[in-house]
């Protein structure tokens, strides 16, 4: 059998080629120089952003991107950041971490971005965070809350955004005590980073009352059955640490059964006027009408950025001029006002790098701890911390669909610190005057 | 003629001789020069480009897998992407878990894996046909995915697994990069399964599969044992299942649920109709247009400005017309649009010499 042997000798190569040292073991490839300056020209900056457009996560946070072009187009119109135009593009990867991996090489490879700005989600965006760090490309402000972004030593690069889940658990959790004492309490969480992080916030306060925990698939759209648990179990209060779809669906699942408990939603799923149009388009796909303002009246939830409906406010006054201008047919949700504030905060840190940015000089401008905009509570952001907001207000849908706050802004740490509540005081769009010299 | 009567033995052995060569070793000639060609075009092309072409790689040994399960034997697996999704998992587990075990057992051992499954499920299978063969594979490839979240620690839950695969031996890094390195692994390790494949399909087993798929009666009557048969096609196909998923971990460092849809395995169906059922030559255009057509109806819509609704849901849209189309134009797959190509060609030149 010469050919067996010519063939088997064939493959012996072949394994030799891939044979040398362990998989999982390092091959000294080292990160390269954070300090250059790729993306950047004399007239302009490219970025980039992986965003679910498509897929189970899109309903909602299709609109983050929406927003962040638009303050974009407002800067570049302005003339730029340092007469740097921002050159921002959008990859979509269907909310699936594969999909992730490919348009984050894309962008870095093809696209030669300058730094990644707000890569949404955690399933999605904790598989490029190696890559970017060992390729030393800024991982700026992720649309996540996830606690891994905030970690300076193992991923310099990579900077978190939004409160962390668990910090956000930890003041649901005394709200919670606070105000419903003896009750009983379920969980209702998505099965990952989001539940388990959340979980280990409430549960500083309120293990004792909880009394039922369930989770979510975002591929499963079919919730009754965990709804049905919590009614089961008798839980008259349910914190939802959900994205925008499901809390959607959870209300409307529990309304179908006749369940009526008071929900309590974390930030990332709470924007009302994002849940009013996904409550009537999914109750339409499902044949009936529902009212969403009844729906929603009395949801609790919590955040971190001024509410929409606030037009008092300087920054929500601002954002909604650039709104009205650029994308006047969009809804002006909070969903919508969290892309822009996130661009906002990178133009910021991208001013602060100076005339001549380089990847370097915009990561110690973002740990610098100087950025300060348009949040009600203050970003973490130091040389040994990373993470984004560090605190949230807790606030009461009204019957017309706008929201009170009920309670104050207050922060806390990722741990077991306490929770003090946090009254200072926020630059307005004046005083950062981001486009003046 | 009077010669003929004296030399019989060596007349007969002479035009043998002329294509001596056995069929593995020119179908394993034929997946050097293959190779020999992927190294030249990821050479001339940029890094990101290699990537694509290595997705194209994964990809085409997972169509090539379900062609020969679909278009030869005729058993739909609407659920290819389950053993994807355990060639994944078992490279991403070995990895994390048995850092010092090369990358070629990993895959080795994600193919096994594959073809495990594929056995146990090709059992079941064997019983059933048509829709409910379908429904039963469907099935998996929703069902499967789903262990992460019962085994959270062991599995990550529904946020998977990422971990860095190291397989440049210290020679090269530095001068070969890494996604080009990759690239070179990826085809290599799909040329030589393809070979593999081949020779099956051109091979006593093989003509088991037509038989089988053509006329199950028959062919038990001329002796297959059809339900074996079956099995056999299963496993071959869900090893190549398995062997896409590890180096689709290997080469994106992830294994995640998310990646794993029943979305993915009916993808991979249509690149199997789209490319020609039955045909391996098939299983490469419709790999090509999985990775292609994507991309091309993506810089479309960023071309046209589409408000983002339209943008956003225009690649599944182009994909679902072409399919369409080509379906109805060829219904043999784009291979098949060759071959009538050819077809005409051929006899139009015919016409031309005879006129």
């Amino acid at each position: 059998m010469r050919s067996t042997g010519i063939a088997a000798g064939f493959f012996a190569a072949a394994l030799a080629l891939t044979a040398c040292g362990g998989a999982g073991e390092s091959d000294g490839g080292g990160a390269q120089a954070a300090d250059s300056a790729v993306g950047v020209t004399k007239d302009t900056v490219v970025i980039g952003t992986h965003q679910p457009l498509t897929g189970p996560a899109a309903p909602g946070y299709s609109k983050i991107s929406v927003g962040a072009r638009a303050v974009y187009q407002s800067i570049n119109d302005g003339g730029g950041i340092n007469g740097r135009k921002i050159d921002y593009r959008v990859e979509d990867d269907g909310y699936n971490p594969t999909r992730t991996v490919e348009v984050v090489k894309k962008l870095v490879l093809q696209d030669k971005v300058f730094a990644i700005v707000g890569g949404l989600g955690t399933p999605t965006h904790s598989k490029v965070v190696d890559y970017l760090n060992t390729e030393g490309v800024p991982d700026l402000l992720v649309s996540s809350g996830a606690l891994a972004w905030d970690n300076p030593q193992k991923a310099p690069m990579t900077f978190g955004y939004q409160v962390d889940y668990t910090r956000e658990g930890k003041i649901q959790g005394k709200y919670i005590k606070d105000t419903f004492a003896g009750k009983k309490i379920g969980y209702f969480t998505q099965n990952d980073d989001v539940g388990r992080d959340t979980q280990a916030g409430l549960d500083q306060f309120v293990k004792d009352q909880a009394v039922v925990r369930q989770g979510y698939d975002s591929a499963n759209t079919d919730v009754t059955p965990q709804l049905s648990a919590l009614k089961g179990a008798g839980a008259e209060v349910v914190v939802c640490a959900c994205i925008p779809a499901f809390t959607a669906l959870a209300i409307l699942a529990a309304a179908k059964i006749g369940y009526h408990p008071q929900f309590v939603v974390s930030s990332i799923g709470a924007d009302p006027a994002t849940l009013s149009g996904l409550l009537q388009d999914f109750a339409k796909r499902g044949g009936a009408s529902v009212s969403s303002a009844q729906l929603l009246a009395g949801l609790i939830g919590t955040g971190y950025l001024p509410d929409v409906a606030l037009t008092s406010d300087p920054w929500v006054a601002y954002f909604k001029g650039i709104h009205d201008k650029y994308i006047p047919k969009e809804p002006f949700t909070n969903t919508v006002m969290f892309g822009m504030v996130q661009a906002y905060t990178f133009a910021q840190a991208l001013k602060a790098a100076g005339p001549d940015p380089t990847r370097q000089k915009v990561v110690d401008a973002m740990s610098s701890g100087a950025l300060k905009g348009p949040g009600l509570t203050p970003f973490g952001y130091s040389k040994d911390s990373h993470s984004g907001y560090t605190g949230a207000f807790v606030f009461k849908i009204n019957p017309d669909v706008t929201t009170t706050v009920i309670q104050p802004p207050a922060v806390t740490d990722r741990g077991t610190g306490a929770i003090t509540p946090y009254s200072g005081e926020r630059a307005t769009p004046d005083q950062v005057n981001l486009l003046g010299k | 003629m009077t010669v003929r009567t004296s030399l019989p033995e060596t007349r007969v052995k002479a035009p043998e001789r002329k294509r001596a060569l056995p069929p593995l070793l020119v179908h394993l000639l034929a997946a050097l020069g293959a190779f020999a060609v992927i190294v030249v075009l990821t050479l001339v092309t940029d890094e990101f480009t290699n990537l694509r072409i290595a997705t194209i790689g994964y990809y085409l040994i997972a169509v090539a897998g379900l062609t020969l399960l679909t278009g030869l034997t005729g058993q739909v697996s609407l659920g290819h992407g389950a053993f994807m999704f355990i060639g994944a998992y078992t490279v991403a587990l070995l990895v994390r878990r048995v850092p010092s075990f090369p990358l070629w057992a990993d895959l080795l051992l994600a193919s096994a894996a594959g073809g495990l499954a594929g056995l146990l499920a090709g059992a079941a299978a064997a019983r059933l046909r048509g829709p409910y063969l379908a429904g039963a594979t469907l099935a998996l490839a929703v069902g499967l995915p789903a262990l992460t979240r019962r085994f959270p620690d062991f599995l990550g839950g529904s946020n998977g697994l990422n971990f860095t695969v190291h397989s440049r031996p210290s020679g090269v890094v530095g001068v070969i990069p890494e996604l080009r390195w990759q690239t070179w692994i990826v085809w290599l390790s799909v040329l030589l399964a393809l070979v593999l494949v081949v020779n099956i399909v051109r091979g006593r087993l093989g003509r088991d599969f037509r038989a089988v798929r053509d006329d199950e009666v028959a062919a038990s009557l001329s002796g297959i044992a059809v339900g074996r048969t079956k099995i056999l096609a299963f496993l071959v196909s869900a090893v190549c299942g398995g062997l896409a998923g590890g180096l689709q971990a290997f080469l994106l460092g992830t294994a995640a649920p998310g990646s794993f849809t029943p979305a993915l395995s009916l993808s991979l169906l249509a690149a199997v109709v789209l490319g020609g059922l039955g045909s391996l030559w098939g299983a490469l255009w419709g790999a090509v247009a999985l990775v292609y057509f994507q991309a091309w109806s993506e810089d479309l819509a960023d071309v046209l400005h589409f408000n983002t609704d339209v943008a956003n849901n225009l690649p599944l849209a182009v994909y679902g017309v072409i399919l369409i189309v080509v379906v109805l134009a060829f219904p043999r797959g784009i291979q098949g649009g060759f071959q009538w190509l050819r077809a005409r060609l051929k006899s139009s030149r015919r016409a031309e010499g005879e006129r």
